[in-house]
């Protein structure tokens, strides 16, 4: 059951009709939302609900495993990303991912920056340079990584790292970021810096978080998205959704009554 | 609330502060009771008892707001659960005010004791008044333990009917001032029963209106009639 709600927003990504299978599994069930562009869309929902399977629907990566197949549409810019001819790669340099152990290239602090930004474009030196530093300020990293650029990513703490992986995703410039879990291998503290980075990071680009932590999708999301067993249960603002949701499923499950 | 928490810890503590409500309700209640009886009877005994229960009141809702804290801090509610507990934290200061009007009343009754001729006040329209209006607080009271809309909507309805009682009461009181100068220091005194009594009507009012919110998500204050029914239909 879909409830798809009108939202006032200028859409971003169109979800049409989406159904997903692992080989028999039908793990997304009839799709349909439209994710607003420079917000935060929050996913919420139990184990097993098709959040994650449709954060990977959005940049293809589910294409790596021959059984997993994709039905439907999924428009970003009016183009659909499921029928698109386009190469996947460039696909992915406008639709980035984080996810959620923090995966930094075995390679310097600079490197694990540059070596996406050279896949797509012939920076010079100074502009490459200006370009890291960019995309690490960005990510709110710069000041305790500037002194040591040339050192291994792998260095980093793991906020740190997962900081990297954002910077990382951010310098190509994509346009939609796509966040699995971010914080979920993370303590407080780093937590905190990434959801203000999030919402830093609203200004620029179209954000969607997979989250299971229900207090995370509450603080810094515009929307948030219910998903049930491969149903979108409700979607809507995040305020409306943790204060008076329209369905009861949903309300047993932000309450904490689902059993 | 129907269905459990996974937690039932926090069922638990939800259920624990909701009856600390409806103790505090019961409390202040009598303490209405107590104060009209005083007033009827001229009696400066119980008067003076309703004054001493008055830090009982107080104490309660020091400790339920301080549980509430609690439940709020540990538990992060959302939701309806999130209502519940902001209703709870508005009804016990409502109820806390109730208990401030029962005292004002017992003050009141003491003053117009030593003040001499206290049987000569026209007092019984206070009298119905003042039954009109702790009835009133039980029901919503009792509304407020069963979650109940409609009862709620015939709260607010209610509470209407003791406003235009205490608008009736005012202008009589006029009527006996302009006829006899001596009836005006002891009508004022009755003028500021009344309205204490007209408050204990509004405070119920209040907590009808929390059972509105908690129930549909919807703040329905100084929200007209019509509209507020069809939230609750």
């Amino acid at each position: 059951m879909n409830t798809a709600t009108p939202i006032r927003e200028t859409s971003k990504i169109s979800v049409k009709d989406l159904n997903f299978y692992y080989g028999k599994f039908h793990a997304l069930k009839g799709i349909n939302l439209e994710i607003p562009e420079k917000k935060v869309t929050a996913f919420i929902g139990p184990s097993g609900c098709g959040k994650s399977t449709l954060l990977r629907v959005f940049n293809r990566m589910f294409e790596l495993y021959p059984e997993q197949r994709a039905e439907g549409q999924i428009v970003l810019d009016g183009e659909d990303l499921l029928t698109s001819k386009k190469d996947v790669a460039l696909l992915r340099a406008k639709v980035g991912m984080v996810f959620q152990k923090p995966t930094p290239f075995p390679m310097s602090i600079f490197d694990n920056i540059a070596f996406g930004v050279k896949l797509f474009e012939n920076l010079n030196a100074t502009d490459m340079e200006e370009r890291v530093e960019w995309a690490l300020r960005k990510a709110a990293l710069w000041s305790e990584v500037k002194d040591k650029l040339s050192q291994s990513g792998a260095g980093l703490s793991g906020g740190q790292q997962q900081r990297l992986c954002i910077a990382r995703g951010i310098a190509i410039k994509p346009e939609v970021l796509l966040l699995d879990e971010p914080c979920s291998a993370l303590d407080p503290i780093s937590t905190a810096k990434i959801e203000e980075l999030i919402t830093e990071l609203k200004n620029d680009y179209t954000v969607v978080i997979v989250t299971h932590n229900m207090q995370q999708a509450a603080r810094c999301s515009d929307y948030t998205a219910y998903m049930y067993l491969g149903d979108l249960m409700e979607f809507g603002s995040t305020e409306q959704m943790f204060f008076k949701p329209t369905r009861k499923e949903t309300e047993d499950y932000i309450t904490g009554r689902f059993g | 609330m129907p269905e459990k928490h996974l937690s039932t810890q926090f069922d638990s503590e939800l259920s624990a502060v909701s009856t600390r409500v409806m103790e505090l309700g019961g409390l202040v209640e009598s303490q209405i009771r107590n104060a009209i009886y005083a007033l009827s009877q001229f009696s400066a005994e119980v008067a003076n008892q309703v004054t001493e229960a008055e830090a009982r009141v107080n104490a309660m809702e020091v400790e339920i707001d301080r549980e509430l804290s609690s439940i709020i801090g540990r538990r992060q509610p959302t939701a309806r659960d999130l209502r519940l507990l902001i209703a709870i934290s508005k009804t016990t200061a409502n109820l806390e005010r109730v208990g401030d009007e029962a005292e004002k009343i017992a003050r009141m009754v003491r003053r117009i004791i030593s003040s001499g001729a206290p049987r000569s006040l026209p007092s019984l329209e206070l009298r119905v008044a003042s039954d009109l209006a702790s009835g009133l607080l039980r029901k919503a009271l009792d509304a407020f333990a069963r979650l109940d809309t409609s009862a709620a909507v015939a709260i607010l309805k209610e509470d209407d009917l003791i406003d235009k009682e205490f608008d009736g009461f005012v202008r009589k009181l006029v009527t006996y001032m302009m006829e006899d100068p001596r009836m005006i220091s002891p009508s004022l005194d009755l003028l500021f029963l009344a309205k204490a009594i007209e408050r204990i009507g509004d405070h119920s009012k209040n907590i009808a209106e929390f059972i509105i919110y908690v129930v549909k998500g919807e703040d329905v204050r100084h929200t007209p009639m019509e509209q507020i029914e069809s939230v609750v239909k």
